[in-house]
């Protein structure tokens, strides 16, 4: 096996063994991407990379690595980075140079992980195809006329075109999990508060959620380990002990109740998608599980709430880019308005505009009730749908996004893009934690289960994930160019 | 016509704490520009908002002190609009719950005393500074300030004039100072006002068109500057005109008001909950021992130094007026418990002409409370008189030393030898016969000749009292 296809499980094994050393498998990655068409990266920070792999083989041979020493990673490059361009797919941000460290990076860099370079994403994470990033699209590695999903893309096209062992991802509306479903990789978003979003460029506060995009369930329960854990300077960070999330991964998930929610089975949901989801959950049935058809009445109200939540807290996140301090400024702005208006005018893109715009207007005077509050009671009665399901099911399966990946440049109208995400947007708004494990394939490209789970229930998920994993191989396929 | 003012203050109390309200950084002021100011300050991209307790507890300190009631959940907001000294383009504020709801405030006005309510106090961060006239071409901006933590403290439109606003605004500058949540320092912009004006005929209940008054940095010109928004007001009105709503910055050189901006141009601020921040929860066990902690109030001081002390309604409010006054005459008394009247004349009498003709703040009197206090039991055990200790007050204010040195080296100490002042009287009455026999037939002013001759040949160190004593008995 090519060693770029093995897991962080594995790739561990083989530092501490001694098979290869962690400047090897870097400067075989940092070889990998610099001959790589997907354009995953922003930033490669090969130096950066090859010190910090000298580092954990200086560790290694002392016999004082963890399990994490010497793994080479791909950074969304929506993280702080200190000393290292930090553009969250921006020209606002183009010229930013980071001076301090996100939480993540700070633990990632704690537990002697090589940053191999910070990956491409939708601008601000307002994307589903990582068309909106002002580094040019990312290219889907099993085909690379597709879009990778968004707005990780870049992390997605990294792991599955095997640039990188695993990626960090964030996930407002479904960005770890609609690209991990597009590209056929293991994508996490823990519940919100799991993971602190100091130093994480924020889109929508009350939704961002960072999490782990590997090979494997199992990586998936690795990485979290390093990446969860309360945070004194994120206030909305759970003040809750870090499971080992390993440590049930091998439980037996006989007696599993699987709730499958009319409302994920629905008109747009393209047959093959259904039909892989559904030999997927045939496949948990015959290891013991059983399976409840569960309602989500509010479901449908995902949408609209999602896209009056998100736009109205970026609009207000994304007033610091003012050309002020930092970040693109105007030529030769003629008073304080102008150059206001057009560095945000030239800095941002169509999308992060747009959303800015909606986000402004609904918090305005006379519609705030109508729109802003309005929306936070259908959040409510969302969540209340879930809390209701998960009194009779485990876990709530379904499918990530309601086709495979489109061709590139063939979704316009931006309502209809906004549709990609219409199984994804219900956890960020309920704040649940989601999955997207693969589970087969349709018209030649990788098909994504979800597995939504209740409440800090990441242990549960992994588990239920390995165990299919344990069973199927879908997990294991490599595209084709990428092998 | 006759009009009738009608006055509401917006006060911001910048609460002493020593970091900012949502970061670590130094609220000390006047460091290097820019100095005081971290990522979160700054707002840098990813950086969230921390909030610190301290100022919760300083809020809800003032909360009590006015008998207001807390709200024990209370929400933090963004106030969203652009400006550079505004880093993250929103301020973190509170609109819709505020930390502290209704409450109220005693004012006393000539022989009158008012309550003013308070409409509510929240909790918000600072902005930086925007220097103009710094630079030719350039504003600078100073992020030192940005994110120090202030108490807006809001009232009811109940003052009538501009001297009821200046009562109420000392008593809350008094009080913040009290419980220790504010320096109180008007000069570095600790403690600010804005004034909300209007005017209504007499008697019509509706009220008029306000204007908002900012930029007022001391008690003297926020009652100038209501004043001159009053006639103002009264012009264009009587004039056929209408009062437009605005904000008005006031010129403290010019002496005058001009507009800033109207109700037309005010920013639409789209307020929204703060979803960096989580609701903030006050327990029962920290509202009762912030309660158990709260010093004694000017309130219940007054009512103590009336009761206890015996000084009258007058005098306590005086000097519980401040509280660096109210410490002062407080450690004065250690020593002086049984002269409290003494102690007060003293305070509000001597040393405070001193204070004000040298424009002197009580808390950097050259002459300390205790050094004061010293003086006084001079007075109370008759080493001195108090006309003499007068001198040897301007002695000490003069830094030749303490009481008892000056007394030493002048020689001031009253004389209480009976024989000494008795040879001395017998001189005089020998010497003066036509006197003696004006008193004699019944002329009790002359007297004050006898008492005068005395104290000249004493140079005033006789003991008026024995002195006074013995010229009747030897006279009559």
């Amino acid at each position: 096996m090519s060693i770029h296809n093995k897991t962080i499980a594995q790739l561990s094994k083989g530092l501490n063994s001694g098979e290869f050393s962690s400047v090897e498998l870097t400067q075989h990655y940092l070889d990998r991407i610099n001959s790589s068409q997907l354009n995953a990266f922003i930033t490669v920070t090969d130096e950066l990379a090859m010190e910090q792999a000298r580092s954990a083989d200086d560790k290694i041979a002392k016999g004082n690595a963890n399990i994490l020493t010497g793994i080479p990673y791909a950074h969304k490059d929506i993280f702080c980075t200190n000393g290292i361009k930090t553009s969250a797919g921006s020209k606002m941000l183009d010229n930013f140079i980071s001076p301090y460290d996100a939480t993540v990076s700070h633990k990632l860099n704690q537990a002697e992980l090589v940053m191999l370079g910070k990956a491409n994403m939708d601008e601000f994470a307002m994307g589903s195809s990582n068309e909106n990033s002002y580094y040019g699209d990312v290219k889907n590695p099993w085909n690379i006329n597709k879009i990778p999903g968004g707005s990780s893309g870049g992390s997605a096209a990294a792991v599955a075109g095997r640039l990188a062992p695993f990626a960090t991802g964030t996930d407002t509306g479904g960005s770890i999990r609609q690209p991990s479903s597009l590209c056929g990789i293991t994508g996490l978003k823990p519940t919100y508060g799991r993971i602190s979003r100091y130093g994480m460029i924020a889109y929508a506060s009350s939704l961002d959620q960072a999490g782990p995009m590997t090979q494997t369930a199992e990586d998936a329960a690795l990485v979290l380990n390093v990446m969860a854990g309360f945070d004194e300077k994120d206030s909305t960070s759970a003040e809750r002990d870090v499971e080992d999330y390993t440590a049930s991964l091998n439980d037996s998930i006989k007696g599993l109740t699987i709730g499958l929610p009319k409302e994920f089975f629905s008109e747009g949901l393209d047959d093959e998608v259904a039909s892989q989801v559904m030999a997927a959950v045939k496949e948990f049935e015959s290891m013991g599980a059983s399976v409840k058809e569960v309602s989500l009445p509010n479901s449908a109200y995902a949408i609209p709430t999602y896209y009056i939540v998100a736009p109205c807290e970026c609009s207000s996140n994304l007033s610091r880019l003012d050309g002020v301090r930092y970040g693109y400024r105007c030529d030769d702005p003629k008073d304080l308005e102008d150059l206001y208006l057009r560095s945000r005018s030239e800095g941002f893109g169509e999308e992060v505009k747009r959303r800015i715009m909606i986000g402004a207007y609904a918090l305005s005077a006379g519609y705030y009730d109508a729109y802003y509050l309005k929306a936070q009671k259908t959040r409510h009665l969302i969540s209340e749908d879930f809390k209701k399901a998960f009194k009779d099911v485990d876990v709530i399966m379904g499918p990530v996004s309601p086709t495979t990946a489109f061709d590139l440049g063939s979704v316009k109208d931006p309502v209809s893009m906004y549709l990609a995400d219409i199984y994804t947007l219900s956890a960020n708004l309920a704040g649940l934690p989601g999955m997207s494990i693969p589970a087969g394939f349709a018209q030649n490209l990788p098909v994504g289960l979800q597995l939504i789970g209740n409440y800090w229930s990441e242990s549960k998920l992994l588990n239920i994930a390995h165990q299919f994993q344990m069973q199927t191989n879908w997990h294991t396929k490599v595209p084709q160019g990428s092998e | 016509m006759q009009w009738e003012t009608v006055i509401g203050l917006e006060i911001h109390a910048q609460l002493s704490t020593k970091s900012k309200i949502f970061s670590s950084a130094s609220t000390q002021f006047g460091a290097k520009p820019n100095s005081q100011a971290c990522a979160v300050d700054l707002g840098l991209p990813g950086v969230l908002p921390v909030l610190n307790k301290e100022a919760v507890n300083k809020a809800i300190k003032f909360g009590l002190a006015v008998n207001a009631h807390i709200n024990q959940r209370n929400v933090f907001d963004r106030k969203n609009y652009f400006y550079p000294d505004l880093p993250k383009g929103y301020q973190i504020s509170q609109l819709d719950w505020p930390i502290v709801g209704e409450g109220e405030i005693d004012i006393v006005v000539g022989e009158n005393t008012k309550t003013i309510g308070v409409t509510r106090a929240h909790l918000e961060e600072d902005a930086g500074k925007s220097i103009h006239d710094l630079y030719d071409d350039y504003t600078a901006v100073d992020l030192n300030r940005a994110g120090t933590p202030l108490l807006e403290i809001v009232s009811e439109p109940d003052m009538r004039s501009a001297k009821e606003a200046v009562a109420y605004a000392k008593k809350i500058h008094a009080l913040v100072q009290y419980i220790g949540i504010c320096d109180g320092n008007m000069q570095e912009g600790s403690f600010r006002c804005d004034a909300n004006v209007s005017i209504r005929p007499m008697g019509q209940e509706k009220l008029g068109t306000r204007a908002e008054l900012k930029n007022i940095n001391s008690f003297k010109f926020l009652e100038k500057a209501i004043n001159l928004e009053v006639e103002r007001q009264q012009d264009i009105l009587e004039d056929g005109g209408e009062v437009v709503q605005e904000t008005r910055l006031y010129d403290a050189v010019k002496h005058e008001t001009r507009s800033m901006r109207s109700k037309e141009e005010a920013n639409d601020y789209r307020y929204f909950p703060d979803p960096d921040l989580l609701p903030v929860e006050i327990s029962n066990e920290l509202l009762a021992s912030i309660k158990a902690d709260l010093p004694e109030l000017p309130v219940e001081k007054k009512a103590r130094f009336i009761a206890e002390l015996g000084l009258n309604e007058y005098d306590a409010d005086v000097l519980t007026s401040q509280k660096s006054l109210a410490d002062y005459f407080e450690t004065m008394l250690i020593g002086n418990e049984s002269n409290a009247k003494l102690c007060a004349n003293w305070v509000m009498g001597e040393l405070s002409a001193l204070l004000n003709k040298n424009q002197i703040e009580i808390q950097d009197s050259p002459v300390s409370a205790q050094e004061l206090s010293l003086l006084i039991q001079r007075i109370g055990d008759d080493t001195i008189s108090g006309k003499i200790a007068k001198d040897v007050f301007k002695a000490m204010w003069d830094g030749e030393g303490s009481a008892d040195q000056i007394i030493d080296a002048k020689g001031l100490k009253q004389m209480t030898d009976t024989g000494a002042i008795e040879a001395i009287v017998d001189e005089i009455i020998a010497n003066n016969a036509p006197q003696v026999e004006q008193f004699k037939s019944g002329n009790e002013k002359i007297l004050g000749f006898f008492v005068g001759q005395a104290m000249k040949a004493t140079q005033g160190k006789a003991n008026p009292k024995l002195l006074n004593e013995m010229l009747r008995s030897k006279l009559t």
